[in-house]
């Protein structure tokens, strides 16, 4: 009963400070919009892919990209939060370490989930049908998706010392997630020094199977991408549950 | 009588740096416990230590009778702290701060609200619950944590440098508040200060820190007549010292500068004498003995006032990354 209670404080915490962070939750829109709008629709005008239009086709990847981003900087936000502030509070309290980076993902994950479903509601505009099923597996590939991502931010700010390494861990780990995730192009027929980090790239299982979802159009099956990614989820929130038990 | 703190033998290293040198100490119910010293002494290591935040290298400490290593949970729910930096959400209003802390600590539902109230009024904060932190003062802030603190009932508050940087109108204000907590609440208050003056207003008793062990340890009164006579500080720019040494009813002489610091029994009969053997004075002052002057008298050195030691926290990280 105490651990959960501590758990609904760490989400209830999030949440507050997620509301309340207005300028914060309208910038998110901004760079999805400018890739869906200037650079889809730019692109869009001449290139079609896997039979639908170039902006459509990045749709589930723009989203993907808005729950990555949004879901590594709120756990690497760790790293303030270990410094300053509420956190020093928190691990004071009588509560297991667990239950500590529970609250913490899961208050993490439904702010990603929450930016990334908002994103969904451009889809209407570009003309995408949806039905309930596949609104539904697309909130789990989101929800899996920013489940470890968080976790990720979270072991890496666990981790670090300081905050100096973060634009080290933008340029050479988030970015290049992104890009190699073939939310900007089809991953079939990738030349070989392409496809290799398309391969290991996590965010690629996300991106092919909530295109499946939405759109009908995968490279793997949507079953296989569920697979790999939940994969993911479990070791990093194995690490990051691991991470936190040895935080001081 | 019961114990709200033992230690035995507590002993705290980070590499080569004893930080905390087997300490022995016993904390009574109900009083105002001061652990007095200078910047690094190691009062914030053992304040961290009994409050579960550090493992101690060796030795022993029950809090409330609770193991500090084998009952941590039981240990944290006995307790509060106010941390020597903010430790409040200033996102959050101050409300929401205390239902936070109360979820966390596993206060029962239906005395929540209540509870809630309790604490604010304590703290004369009732009228401003609703705003967010971010809108408080320095005074006001330090006030919600106190009242954080109390909120899960705790039998022994921990206060960490409770009055650092904040001006003396309001250090004057926590401490009343301090005070009254340990009336109404029934709690044992223990605080680290390197603030003479607030050790000598606050506290029961005090035990004086120095590179990780106690040098003294009693009431505020009872250290400050160990001194054994008044304080006579002298300007002089060319001393003549000898003879003052020998003088019977001079307990104690030291020198920094062109300041001199005598301890004289009975001073006001022998100043006369002494200003003649001195020589030459700018200035004189007599005055009954401060806790400074019982600092400098078991250490030979005096607390410097003008800054800080490093949060708990800080310290931990420190010892994380090997410095």
């Amino acid at each position: 009963m105490g651990e959960l209670e501590g758990l609904y404080a760490l989400w209830y915490r999030e949440m507050k400070v997620f509301t309340r962070e207005k300028s914060r939750i309208v910038s998110s829109f901004v760079q999805p919009l400018l890739w869906i709008v200037v650079f889809g629709g730019g692109l869009g005008s001449a290139v079609s892919l896997g039979g639908v239009n170039y902006q459509v086709f990045i749709f589930p990847g723009i989203i993907t990209m808005t729950i990555l981003f949004s879901s590594v900087f709120f756990g690497l936000y760790i790293v303030w939060d270990k410094k300053i502030d509420f956190f020093k509070e928190v691990l004071v309290a009588p509560l297991s370490r667990v239950t500590i980076f529970a609250g913490k993902m899961l208050g993490g994950s439904v702010d990603a989930l929450i930016q990334g479903g908002a994103m969904l509601v451009f889809g209407v505009v570009l003309g995408v049908n949806y039905t309930l099923l596949s609104l539904l597996s697309s909130f789990l590939f989101m929800f899996i998706l920013a489940s470890a991502m968080v976790s990720l931010g979270l072991i890496i700010g666990a981790n670090m010392g300081s905050i100096e390494g973060f634009q080290l861990i933008i340029s050479f780990l988030v970015f290049p997630m992104f890009f190699f995730s073939g939310a900007l192009f089809p991953i079939k027929d990738l030349p070989a020094y392409l496809l290799i980090f398309t391969v290991i790239d996590p965010v690629t299982y996300a991106v092919d199977g909530i295109r499946g979802i939405l759109l009908g159009v995968s490279t793997l099956p949507v079953a296989t991408d569920l697979l790999i990614l939940l994969g993911f989820a479990a070791a990093m929130i194995g690490i990051g549950t691991w991470s936190f038990t040895r935080l001081k | 009588m019961a114990y709200a703190v033992e230690t035995e033998s507590l002993r705290k290293r980070y590499g080569e740096l004893v930080a905390v040198d087997g300490l022995n100490l016993t904390i009574k119910e109900g009083e105002i416990f001061g652990l007095l010293g200078p910047n690094g002494a190691g009062k914030t290591t053992t304040l961290s230590m009994l409050a579960t935040l550090l493992k101690p290298t060796s030795g022993t400490a029950r809090v409330n009778g609770y193991d500090v290593i084998e009952q941590s949970a039981d240990v944290r729910r006995s307790i509060g702290i106010v941390f020597q930096d903010p430790s409040s959400d200033d996102i959050l209003t101050g409300r929401e701060n205390l239902y936070l802390h109360a979820l966390m600590f596993g206060v029962p539902k239906h005395e929540r609200a209540q509870r809630i109230q309790r604490v604010l009024n304590l703290v004369d904060l009732h009228d401003r619950a609703d705003d967010l932190v971010k809108k408080y003062s320095g005074g006001m802030r330090r006030r919600l944590e106190l009242a954080r603190g109390l909120l899960h009932n705790p039998k022994i508050l921990f206060l960490d440098e409770p009055t650092l940087g904040l001006d003396p109108q309001t250090r004057e204000h926590i401490w009343e508040y301090v005070e009254n907590l340990v009336k109404t609440e029934k709690v044992t208050v223990i605080i680290t200060t390197h603030y003479m003056d607030e050790a000598d207003r606050l506290c029961n008793r005090v035990a004086i820190i120095d590179h990780g062990n106690i040098v003294a340890l009693d009431t505020p009164s009872a250290l400050k007549s160990k001194v054994g006579g008044e304080v006579v500080k002298l300007r002089t720019k060319s001393p003549r010292l000898d003879q003052v040494r020998n003088l019977d009813y001079v307990l104690s002489v030291s020198q920094s500068g062109s300041t001199l610091l005598l301890t004289v029994k009975n001073a006001s009969a022998h100043l006369q004498e002494i200003l003649s053997m001195v020589g030459e004075v700018a200035s004189v002052e007599v005055r009954s003995p401060t806790l400074n002057d019982v600092f400098l008298d078991y250490t030979g050195r005096e607390i410097r006032e003008e800054s800080g030691e490093g949060g708990a926290f800080e310290r931990i990280a420190r010892a994380r990354s090997g410095h």
